[in-house]
């Protein structure tokens, strides 16, 4: 089974196309990880996945079931989290209550995942009765990403999770998405910081202007001298 | 001092009926994204079905008072499936436009049931205690308890509840409790049912203390929506706050103004606020 | 019914729906071009009305007014009042968004009706003013109304000429490139804030000019005349149902509405004596469902305005396909 499959979609907001034919598969428990300059649509091809944005021409298929503009709220349940790059966390909500609105739609008793989220991030259990807006950056992202987790999902979507994070959150994040994957969760990344991203991953995708422009796996899209300098930059 | 007292205890009658219609206008606020103008007149609707329920099928005033919260709940649900759904997509400015429609148009169907002229619960005037010089009116005891009650079985509900947790999730981001998969549509009904409920009870419990009439609720709208904006709108505890202080302020105005002008008062406050503390009091959304 | 009859009838209708195009007009200044929600134009009608009225009546012991000036300059101090009124509002709300500009005219029309009521001393309170003189004396009879009807048409062609000459000019421009997009327009240095608070002070000046017609045009204005049905709820009907953000449209609404206005009063007084109240309630059922039915179906209108405006996205886009 192919967990995920985007087949040449063309989409955008509104009516004009961001993104012309892009196209990308998973195999279960891949991680793979989107580069590329700004512009390149990486976070609109993540949100065309997930039916955030609509895809005029295309096909996406999640385990093998075909998910094309499906809502966002159907997806979920079938095993497909997002976490976004901005306001990803309710912020008037405790950490605790955060994880329970991950979980909304499980009738089942999720204490198991709940335990396996606070392992997973230990500074979030200490604070789990806080307000999540009033924790910092790094621990916002922590609770943004178990939020996600608490459906269990077998493809998590992270939209630049690094963002805007001090290098020590930043190592921290990578490093906890590592495990999560090492779990056998499938990851699909936006990343800026593309070099540590690549040097995790299994594969990358280059997306330059809404088009594939590259696919490899990600140690040799890291030690390839061309793409390094025209897409990795620093 | 005497008289102090007096002013105080008309002020949190007034602030506790405010409170319950401003709960619910920052509650529809916070969720649906758009200032409830209709909100006075399912106020003025509660408190007519529950007359209903009194003169019409002689019931106890408990029992007419559930007629009164259940049916007004029911109504603020049908007229969101019916109208304000479909203009959802469309601006929140036109659903305010709609809701001035929605307004008018429930006010003039109790006009043209119940007639223009004034109603009341009960005949026969309770005679109310004198406590150390001091009126108090029995109602006033059902008044305020009953709007005490009301809003700590919110607070439970807000707190402890899934879908109350999933309300307060959908307030401070609608997308993102969509991402996670939140039936919004389930917690948008019960923002309605629960706005119904508190809305009726206001305005039963206004009906009680002074009497009925076609605009009594539209009359009340200009202090709820204060004390929805002075609380922070969007934060129904601090609409609580913002209608105790407006009810006491309008109440105490009286010492220094003439009475007619008491709608001024909170009118006053709400400009104050927005002018000083644009997010009010305890930082609201802006609108 | 004969022919005089139906003449004087024709002639009350259109000054009536002139007076109500004025006051389309100047909510469509606020809110078809700036899109600033108004919900207190019975505030201004009011200010307009009474002021007209205090100024060229003659004196009475009862209260200040009655200082007996021509009608002329009746026109234009109601103006100048209803602008200094709405310059007082816009100083204090203008800055914030649309939802709290609504509930501030609300408020501020309240305040003024409330005014209105008790300052007896200046307003003579629910008692109102009577025997506000037309402009040419009283001719009596035919003549006397149709002459008013074509200072009414005066008017409404004046107005509507300003209001068009300013939406080809490069300051409409400025406001429509506000309503597209507020912070490129800040970015690029122009103050907003003054954009929208001229057109907001000119929408209500041509509002207390709808006023001060009015008041001639009755004869007698009382408190109750402005009640937030027939002084506010009623032009936005007019106006959303002509067709915001278009002059035209403007003055078709208040045709249109008004008619249906008042062949549904000639129907319900046909009802019996006690029925009455409730027809008139009958009538504000109506208006609303109208105006909820417009909205759902039609909310650009019956004229829909050319260049793009909010209540067109989305819904009026779709349609246009």
């Amino acid at each position: 089974m192919t967990l995920l499959l985007a087949e040449s979609i063309y989409g955008g907001y509104g009516g004009t196309d961001i993104l012309h034919g892009v196209s990308m598969a998973m195999d279960p428990g891949e991680m793979v990880v989107i580069v590329g300059p700004n512009g390149a649509g990486k976070s609109t091809a993540m949100k065309a996945v997930f039916g955030l944005v609509n895809v005029r021409e295309g096909r996406v298929r999640f385990q093998d079931e075909d998910i094309t503009n499906l809502a966002p709220d159907r997806i979920v349940g079938r095993g497909m989290c997002y976490v976004p790059q901005e306001a990803n966390v309710f912020p008037s909500l405790t950490v605790h209550e955060n994880l329970e609105m991950g979980a909304f739609i499980r009738r089942d008793d999720y204490s198991d995942q709940l335990d396996r989220v606070y392992e997973l991030f230990p500074p979030l259990k200490e604070k789990r009765r806080q307000a999540a807006g009033t924790l910092s950056g790094g621990q916002r992202q922590m609770v943004a990403i178990g939020r996600a987790l608490m459906l269990d999902p077998r493809l998590l979507l992270l939209d630049e999770p690094t963002a805007g994070l001090s290098p020590r959150f930043i190592d921290l994040i990578f490093e906890r998405v590592r495990e999560i994957n090492d779990q056998g969760v499938g990851i699909l990344m936006v990343e800026q910081n593309a070099k540590q991203a690549l040097a995790m991953a299994d594969r990358g995708y280059i997306l330059v202007l809404g088009r594939n422009r590259h696919e490899d796996t990600g140690p040799n899209l890291l030690n390839d001298p061309e793409v390094a300098e025209m897409f990795l930059g620093g | 001092m005497v008289h102090f007292v007096q002013i105080l205890l008309y002020g949190i009658v007034l602030g506790s009926v405010i409170a319950l219609g401003a709960i619910g206008v920052s509650l529809i606020f916070g969720i649906l994204r758009f200032a409830h103008f209709a909100h006075g007149d399912l106020m003025t609707l509660g408190a007519y079905l529950a007359l209903a329920g009194v003169s019409g099928l002689s019931l106890p005033m408990f029992f007419a008072f559930l007629i009164g919260i259940a049916g007004t709940a029911a109504i603020s649900v049908g007229i969101d499936r019916v109208l304000y759904r479909q203009l959802r997509r469309v601006s929140p400015i036109i659903l305010l436009i709609s809701s001035l429609g929605v307004a008018l148009m429930v006010r003039s169907s109790i006009q043209m049931i119940w007639g223009p002229d004034n109603k009341i619960y009960s005949g026969g005037v309770t005679m109310p205690w004198v406590v150390e010089g001091i009126r108090i009116k029995p109602e006033w005891i059902y008044i305020v308890g009953g709007a005490v009650v009301l809003m700590v079985l919110l607070h439970l509900f807000l707190q402890r509840t899934r879908l109350g947790k999933a309300m307060r999730a959908m307030s401070d981001n609608a997308d993102l409790a969509r991402v996670s998969g939140i039936d919004t549509e389930k917690v948008i009904i019960w923002t309605w049912i629960i706005a119904g409920v508190l809305a009726a009870a206001a305005g039963i419990f206004l009906g009680l203390d002074t009497r009925l009439h076609p605009i009594m609720g539209w009359k009340l709208l200009l202090p709820v929506f204060a004390a929805a904006i002075f609380g922070g709108i969007g934060k129904p505890y601090g609409a609580i706050a913002g209608a105790l202080v407006i009810g006491i302020a309008q109440e105490f105005s009286t010492l220094f103004i003439s009475p007619a002008y008491k709608p001024a008062v909170a009118f006053g406050l709400m400009v104050a606020i927005l002018v000083w503390r644009p997010t009010g009091l305890f930082s609201g959304k802006v609108l | 019914m004969e022919f005089s009859g139906l003449i004087s009838y024709l002639v009350f209708f259109l000054s009536m729906a002139g007076i109500y195009g004025i006051l389309a007009l100047g909510l469509n200044m606020q809110w078809g071009y700036t899109g600033q929600i108004n919900i207190g134009v019975a505030a201004f009608f009011a200010v307009g009305a009474y002021t007209a009225a205090i100024v060229t009546t003659s004196p009475s012991p009862d209260y200040l007014g009655g200082f007996g000036l021509p009608f002329v300059v009746g026109l234009v101090l109601a103006m100048l009042v209803a602008g200094v009124l709405a310059l007082f509002v816009g100083l204090v709300t203008l800055k914030l968004r649309s939802d709290y500009l609504a509930i501030a005219t609300i408020g501020i029309a309240e305040i003024v009706r409330l005014f209105l009521k008790n300052e007896d001393w200046l307003t003579n309170g629910v008692r109102g003013i009577p025997a506000i003189p037309r402009p040419f004396g009283n001719l009596g009879g035919v003549d006397d109304s149709v002459a008013f009807l074509l200072i009414v048409l005066l008017m409404v062609a004046g107005v509507y000429w300003t209001m068009q000459r300013m939406f080809r000019s490069p300051w409409a421009r400025v406001l429509r490139a506000i309503r597209a997009d507020e912070d490129a327009v800040m970015a690029s240095g122009k103050n907003v804030l003054r954009f929208r608070t001229e057109a907001f002070v000119i929408g209500s000046m041509f509002m207390g000019l709808g006023g001060a017609l009015y008041a001639h045009f009755t004869g007698f204005i009382s408190p109750e005349a402005f009640d937030p049905m027939f002084g506010t709820f009623v032009v936005w009907v007019m106006l959303i149902a002509g067709g915001s953000g278009n002059n035209r449209g403007a003055l078709l609404g208040a045709v249109v509405i008004w008619a249906v206005w008042t062949m549904t009063e000639s129907l319900t007084s046909m009802l019996p004596g006690d029925l009455v109240t409730q027809a008139s309630a009958l009538r504000v059922f109506l208006i609303g469902l109208l105006l909820e039915i417009i909205l759902l179906t039609r909310p650009q209108g019956m004229l829909r305005e050319r260049p793009p405006r909010p209540i067109d996205d989305g819904a009026g886009e779709r349609q246009a396909r």
